[in-house]
């Protein structure tokens, strides 16, 4: 497959150059020689010890390229797609199938912002795209190296200096069809000064076939921004995703991200921030709600690179069934990040005792004025609550689930919007068997 | 309303309760006394079905009908409700919830239609009044930091919205002091009524002015060794436990 691949951006080069100026094609070749040099991951690297990728790969996967004519043989339809959607909140919606723009089904905008896909602005928004794509990349994998090179359509979205979007943005990845398929999405999102956005993001499969999406995303933030964004991972048992995000932050800026993980096959999630100047802020919060044979997997990675900024990561995880977790937190203050508040807990429910879960914090601190502290937790259910509960009449599965969401809580508790809360009661009351969730979270 | 016969419950081997018998009827409260791990806990666990203890012999009969082989949950449909000597603290499930969860699948498991939202706050701020509890008591986390009084006044909160027919009191009464004893037992003894039976585990004549029984058992060595009425617990005040023990030997 990897000679697969390398085959078609070879074969597309020219095609990806004439869309781009030389710069953002000499990116794609540095990154498409690199991929072709280290190959997929192996458990042999250290990032992916415990995330065996041999299981996604072993499918024999059909490859799109953004230039071959569009099949249209099975159209989709707003019906389709509606319940995957957050209905109540009136949202920008841009929505992807395979891996390509669908305007059909969206709903984006060019007046006073950007809301759109990566493919339409390639030419169109070129001085805005040269300076950022591929720029928080460079460092990383072969998985975001080969989507570099292949990077197409995607999530664009460009804030000018103090616009503060009207509502929110759906940001909706669809895979279909009856062959296995493998996609590359890639986003690049660039908030002005004091600029402010918010996303919610769904990847969902509609097929029971084989899916793969590699997904990068790459996030500026200008001084004063702020951006709430959301990833919902509720996907079929026959979905993998890998994606890579990675979120740069200018003075006083604050980022918060939920990745909320509720099914799919396989979940590789790699969460960056880069806190370069003063004041700014990032929160990260996590819920991984395993059991099968599903992978839950999040790395983090936090690069204090200036003084007074702030970091806050809590994640939870359940593991039942044959699931496997892997949590794997990075905290990096560099040399002149005196002053860095750096907090970091993960804490797991293991509930079969085939399911397992490595948690590892990772901490490297060269400053000596720093406020820095991480915790992680591995147990089981409690069973004295558990007693508790069904003593004032509250069945055992209700009980057992009821304990789960309050274990689960603060991992989406600062989610705001009624109907989005509404819409995780529902996906981890469906989870967890319960039907009917008589109580909120 | 409850016949304990012949009960014999143990853990890991070990024989803790060696042959309880009592039977309560209506419209009655036991007080149940004995020292330190005489096995009182042990008593009210397993008659709300803890399933850590093995029951080894005897029976557990409500209404005529053994509930041995029923799980918690449904000897709390029933109408068995256990004040536990250590409420155990869950975060992020607020009081409120928790409580408006219970009740309504006690509704349910009964066929009744779960009680509307106004109805609930309503019955939630009687009961609260009742117990002169804080409003603000609803929003946090069940149990959650409460000082060992809030955690107690909690229990006969539930205990109150839930109106069980036996309620088993677990040393309701340690770490209370003098007002919030008389707190408690103004609930429970709003809730007293011909329909109800009440165990009061305590080890303090104090709450018995308040409560008055009208039987007190004492447990040693997990057996009940001497039963009298409220005068028995007066004894008990004055001279101890050791003149029982003796008269055991
Ligand atoms: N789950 C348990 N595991 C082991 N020992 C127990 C357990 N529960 C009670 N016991 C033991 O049984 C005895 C009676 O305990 P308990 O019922 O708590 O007494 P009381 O409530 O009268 O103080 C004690 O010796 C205690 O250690
Ligand atoms: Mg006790």
């Amino acid at each position: 497959m990897k000679d697969r691949l390398a085959a078609s951006y070879w074969l597309h080069e020219s095609h990806f150059a004439a869309v781009s100026n030389a710069l953002v094609t000499d990116r794609r070749r540095k990154a498409i020689e690199r991929f072709e040099a280290e190959g997929f991951p192996t458990v042999r690297h250290e990032d992916w010890k415990y995330t065996n990728l041999k299981k996604v790969l072993k499918e024999d996967y059909a490859l799109y390229s953004p230039f071959d004519a569009q099949d249209d043989a099975e159209p989709l339809e707003f019906k389709d797609i509606k319940r995957f959607l957050v209905n109540d909140i009136d949202c920008y919606r841009v929505v992807f199938i395979n891996g390509r723009y669908s305007s059909w089904l969206s709903e984006t905008t060019h007046s006073g912002f950007d809301v759109c896909t990566l493919g339409s602005a390639w030419k169109k928004y070129a001085h805005h795209i040269e300076p950022h794509f591929g720029q928080l990349t460079e460092d990383l994998g072969a998985l975001v190296q080969l989507n570099t090179a292949l990077a197409w359509d995607g999530l664009y979205v460009r804030v000018p200096n103090g616009v503060t979007l009207d509502k929110p943005i759906q940001a909706l990845y669809f895979t279909t069809g009856d062959q296995p398929i493998f996609n590359q999405t890639r986003s690049l999102i660039i908030l002005g000064e004091n600029a402010q956005a918010e996303i919610i993001e769904r990847h969902q499969s509609l097929t029971t076939a084989q899916s793969w999406t590699n997904a990068v995303d790459e996030v500026f933030m200008g001084a004063g921004a702020r951006m709430h964004w959301v990833k919902l991972q509720h996907d079929e048992a026959s979905a993998a995703l890998t994606q890579h995000s990675v979120v740069h932050q200018k003075q006083d800026s604050h980022a918060t991200v939920h990745t909320i993980s509720t099914d799919g096959k396989f979940l590789r999630n790699n969460l960056d921030f880069k806190l370069a100047e003063s004041g700014a802020e990032a929160r990260m919060f996590g819920l991984s709600l395993a059991d099968g044979k599903q992978l839950m997997d999040h790395h983090t990675r936090v690069d204090h690179l200036a003084p007074h900024c702030t970091s806050h990561e809590n994640y939870k995880g359940l593991f039942d069934g044959e699931s496997n977790g892997v949590f794997n937190g990075q905290i990096h203050v560099h040399v002149d990040a005196q002053k860095t508040l750096a907090f970091q807990q993960n804490d797991n429910l293991v509930l079969n005792e085939k399911a397992a879960i490595d948690t590892k914090p990772q901490l490297e601190i060269f400053a000596d004025d720093v406020k820095c502290s991480h915790g992680c937790t591995v147990g089981q259910l409690n069973e004295d609550a558990l007693f508790y509960l069904r003593a004032r009449g509250i069945k055992e599965k209700e009980a057992r689930a009821l304990l789960m969401v309050a274990f689960a809580h603060d991992a989406v508790a600062d989610i705001q919007h009624p109907s989005l809360q509404a819409k995780l009661n529902r996906l981890i009351g469906k989870k967890l068997g319960v039907k009917n969730f008589g109580f909120a979270l | 309303m409850i016949e304990i016969v012949n009960l014999h419950a143990s853990v890991d081997g070990q024989a803790i309760l060696k042959g309880i018998n009592l039977t309560m009827g209506a419209g009655e409260v036991h007080a149940m006394m004995g020292p330190n791990g005489s096995g009182k806990s042990t008593l009210s666990n397993v008659i709300a079905g803890r399933e850590d203890y093995e029951i080894t012999k005897g029976d557990i009969l409500f209404n005529g009908e053994s509930i041995l082989e029923l799980a918690p949950e449904e000897r709390a449909h029933l109408g068995l409700f256990l004040s536990f000597q250590y409420p155990v603290e869950i975060p992020g499930v607020s009081v409120s919830n928790f409580i408006k969860t219970a009740l309504n699948e006690m509704r349910k498991a009964r066929g009744e239609e779960p009680l509307d939202a106004s109805s609930m706050l309503k019955k939630m701020r009687e009961k609260m009044d009742l117990l002169e509890m804080d409003k603000g008591f609803l929003s946090r986390s069940l149990n959650e930091g409460f000082s060992g009084g809030e955690k107690k006044r909690n229990e006969i909160f539930q205990m109150a919205m839930l109106e069980p027919k036996l309620a088993i009191l677990d040393e309701t009464d340690s770490g209370l002091d003098i007002d919030a004893l008389r707190i408690v037992a103004n609930g429970v003894n709003a809730l007293r009524s011909s329909e109800n039976a009440f165990m009061v585990i305590t080890h303090y004549q104090r709450l018995l002015d308040y409560i008055v029984p009208d039987y007190v058992h004492v447990l040693l060595n997990g057996k009940i060794v001497k039963s009298g009425d409220k005068s028995l617990a007066l004894e008990l005040e004055e001279r101890g436990y050791d003149w029982i023990k003796k008269e055991q030997a």
